[in-house]
């Protein structure tokens, strides 16, 4: 079965000061295909990314999100990952103590544990053997397993970091949130032909980048620009090359500026 | 008019006499010098008044105690070491270890010292056996870090102390192995052990105390005493964990006197206890010298722990580093206060004292003084007390992965305390104590 994520009407905003940032999010991707999220700083790409995480930092007001015809938005954050839907953050938070391996063995064994209460886990071998394969497949140093989380990650480590993760939880649906920026050429190439290989028929995707490079190596099935929380125009692959050469600006004339709340 | 009421017939301080002094020297036929020293901290104790509204117990209030419990001496009676609990037994590496003595209810049940060590002059073995083969090493060292004066409770411990370790690395000696002390009480009751550590000039060596006690329904109070004596350019790790059951005050004083060009890495660990007041000091007293004191607590139900830190630094060109860090839940309290002094003229000096708290329930209540009394001005020194709980987006960052909110709770928890856990050179250790930190956490 094909996995289908339908994001209908979505309304949402920021929980501590109610201001709202999405307005009315219609979206539907599924297992296989490659979305490209596009539009200006600020638009809302971001909160739409953590919103469909489940981020406590924003309220949902109006709108569903199905997974296979499941409400989403019912479900914890870590049902929601159990359930296929991944993150790779824009700006990860570091977390002092726990070591990427060690918060990886958790996070597998967490799900085996989802499917099968009896479940011991995966044995720590097998897990170690697992780790190097996706470690050498997305050039990441070995050392970098027994680094605690993110903390004091460069940028382009931090990016690489989370493309780890989403290779060892093999979701069905992954946002990626500018997984491109911040790093260098080199680190750029290898962590898209790295997406480049995790994306295929068992993996749906929703690239959110401000640039074609990263959509060089993974070509998306459909592109979609972000204004003010809503998404005003949708396309082929080659909407993005239209908007590196054209910018935003066409896009504000044709759709104008939202009333002010 | 004002009724003055008369507090109740409770007992308001431990019921011991001087007679006790001589009784116990007697007993254990010590020399001459001993006895006197005894008999000298007995009259300091009956001079000094219980520690009451004074700045450095002004936050702690041991009152709950009940003497009538708590000043009965422990003693032995027959129980072995396998009472001892086999994760505070284990080997600290592999399964050689330079060392293990293992008391229970104040007897030694255990001793052995590897051969290896023993042939390089290395002693190792209870202080009142050091005692009768080694008096005047043992004289002239007791009493240099740890003395009478320093308060009503260190004169007690240094009249009656009964028993304790005694580690001696000799000059230019390396005791590669680790020396593994365990103190372990099976009955409620009083308790002093005094623990002393000389490391000679250009020696190494590595000491772990573990203290820990069975169950109880009573009150237990132990009155500790540690002296670490670090030569000139000698290399002392010293780790000490104390896990007492829940019914137990300690009251303890722990001092290093570090020399010149020397290093200490010294790593406290406070889990067990009702109420703690410890007195942890280190004196810089040679140039050159390095003094690393780490320190993790975690109180939770209705424990208090009081850590009261110093760091001396009487030569120049020295260096220490504190770093202490803390979580308390339920509706325990913690406090730590902290000072860094350092002699007038004192050039080249580098202090660093942190106190890291971690609150995890509104009504737990953790406090941090840390302080600072500078007489010199080519002087770094930082110093802070930090307090937070635990936050909502790395708890959203480890469940977006798919790990349960308790867990993920869980895991920043213990890694708040890793970084310290990791100062701690044994693996075994590391692990044993994580898992007592989760055990807190769930419980
Ligand atoms: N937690 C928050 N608190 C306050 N304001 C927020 C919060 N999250 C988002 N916002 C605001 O919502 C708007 C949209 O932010 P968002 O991060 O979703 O944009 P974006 O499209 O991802 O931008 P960028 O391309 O710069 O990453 C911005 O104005 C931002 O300041
Ligand atoms: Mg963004």
């Amino acid at each position: 079965m094909v996995t289908t994520l339908e994001i209908r009407n979505l309304h949402a905003q920021v929980a501590a000061n109610g201001e709202s940032i999405l307005r009315g999010v219609n979206l539907t991707i599924k297992q296989g295909e490659v979305h490209a999220l596009m539009g200006p700083n600020g638009s809302g790409k971001s909160t739409l990314a953590n919103v469909l995480m489940g981020n406590p930092q924003y309220e949902i007001t109006a709108g569903e999100v199905l997974l296979d015809g499941e409400d989403l938005l019912e479900m914890d954050t870590d049902e929601r990952s159990r359930a296929g839907i991944f993150l790779a953050f824009q700006y990860p938070v570091s977390i002092p103590g726990v070591t990427l391996a060690n918060f990886l063995r958790h996070a597998i064994n967490a799900r085996l544990k989802a499917e099968d209460p009896e479940s011991k886990g995966m044995p720590i071998p097998k897990f170690v053997r697992m780790m190097r394969e996706k470690m050498n497949s997305l050039g990441v140093d070995h050392s970098f397993a027994g680094r605690y989380l993110n903390e004091g990650f460069s940028g382009g480590e931090k990016k690489r970091a989370e493309v780890l993760q989403m290779a060892v939880l093999e979701p069905k649906i992954a946002i990626m949130d500018e997984t491109d920026s911040g790093l260098d050429i080199d680190a750029l190439r290898i962590v898209a032909e790295g997406i480049q290989k995790l994306t295929g028929p068992e993996m749906g995707a929703l690239v959110i980048t401000h640039y074609q490079r990263m959509l060089d190596y993974i070509t998306p099935d459909f592109v979609h620009v972000m204004m003010h929380g809503q998404i005003v125009e949708s396309g082929g692959a080659e909407l993005a090359l239209q908007l590196e050469e054209k910018g935003y600006d066409w896009l504000r004339e044709k759709y104008g500026q939202p009333e002010q709340a | 008019m004002v009724v003055v009421k008369r507090r109740s017939d409770a007992l308001t301080q431990p019921r011991y006499s001087r007679d006790d002094v001589t009784t116990l020297s007697d007993k254990q036929n010590e020399p001459q010098w001993l006895c006197e020293a005894r008999r000298a901290a007995w009259d300091v104790y009956e001079q000094t008044p219980m520690p009451h509204m004074e700045e450095e117990w002004r936050r702690t209030d041991y009152r709950s105690i009940r003497w009538q419990e708590a000043d009965v001496m422990i003693s032995a009676n027959g129980v072995g070491e396998e009472v001892v609990p086999a994760k505070n037994r284990e080997p600290l590496v592999g399964d050689t270890q330079g060392g293990l003595l293992v008391f229970v209810d104040g007897k030694v049940v255990h001793h052995e010292v590897a051969p290896e060590l023993t042939e390089q002059g290395v002693i190792f073995t209870d202080l009142n056996t050091a005692i009768q083969e080694h008096s005047e090493l043992v004289q002239a060292n007791l009493g240099k870090a740890v003395q009478a004066e320093m308060g009503k409770f260190a004169a007690l411990h240094a009249a009656l102390w009964q028993n304790g370790v005694f580690v001696y690395v000799p000059r230019n000696k390396v005791a590669e192995l680790p020396l593994h002390v365990v103190i372990y009480n099976t009955k409620e009751g009083a308790s002093l052990l005094h623990n002393l550590v000389v490391v000679e000039e250009n020696a190494q060596g590595t000491v772990q105390v573990d203290y820990a006690s069975a169950e109880a329904e009573k009150h237990s109070a132990y009155f500790g005493g540690t002296e670490l004596i670090v030569g000139d350019a000698a290399n002392l790790r010293y780790v000490s964990l104390q896990e007492w059951n829940r019914e137990t005050y300690d009251f303890s004083h722990q001092r290093a006197i570090v020399g010149r060009d020397a290093n200490l890495d010294w790593v406290i660990g406070n889990m067990g206890s009702r109420l703690t007041k410890a007195f942890i000091e280190v004196d810089i007293v040679g140039k050159g010298s390095n003094a690393r004191v780490s320190g993790f607590f975690f109180a939770d139900k209705n424990q208090f722990f009081d850590l009261d830190t110093q760091q001396n630094h009487n030569a120049p060109l020295t260096t220490s580093d504190l770093l202490f860090k803390g979580a308390a839940k339920d509706n325990a309290r913690t406090l730590w206060q902290g000072m860094i002094k350092s002699l007038p003229k004192m050039q080249k000096i580098d202090g660093y004292q942190v106190c890291r708290n971690l609150v995890l329930s509104d009504d737990a209540r953790m406090d941090g003084i840390p302080g600072l009394e500078i007489e010199a001005d080519d002087v770094i020194c930082s110093h802070a007390a930090t307090f937070g709980t635990l936050e909502e987006q790395p708890i959203f960052y480890l469940m977006s992965r798919g790990i349960e909110r308790p867990h993920a709770q869980l895991m920043l928890i213990s890694g708040f305390f890793d970084e310290l856990l990791q100062r701690i050179p044994f693996e075994k250790v590391r692990e044993r104590l994580t898992e007592e930190i989760e055990a807190k956490i769930v419980g």
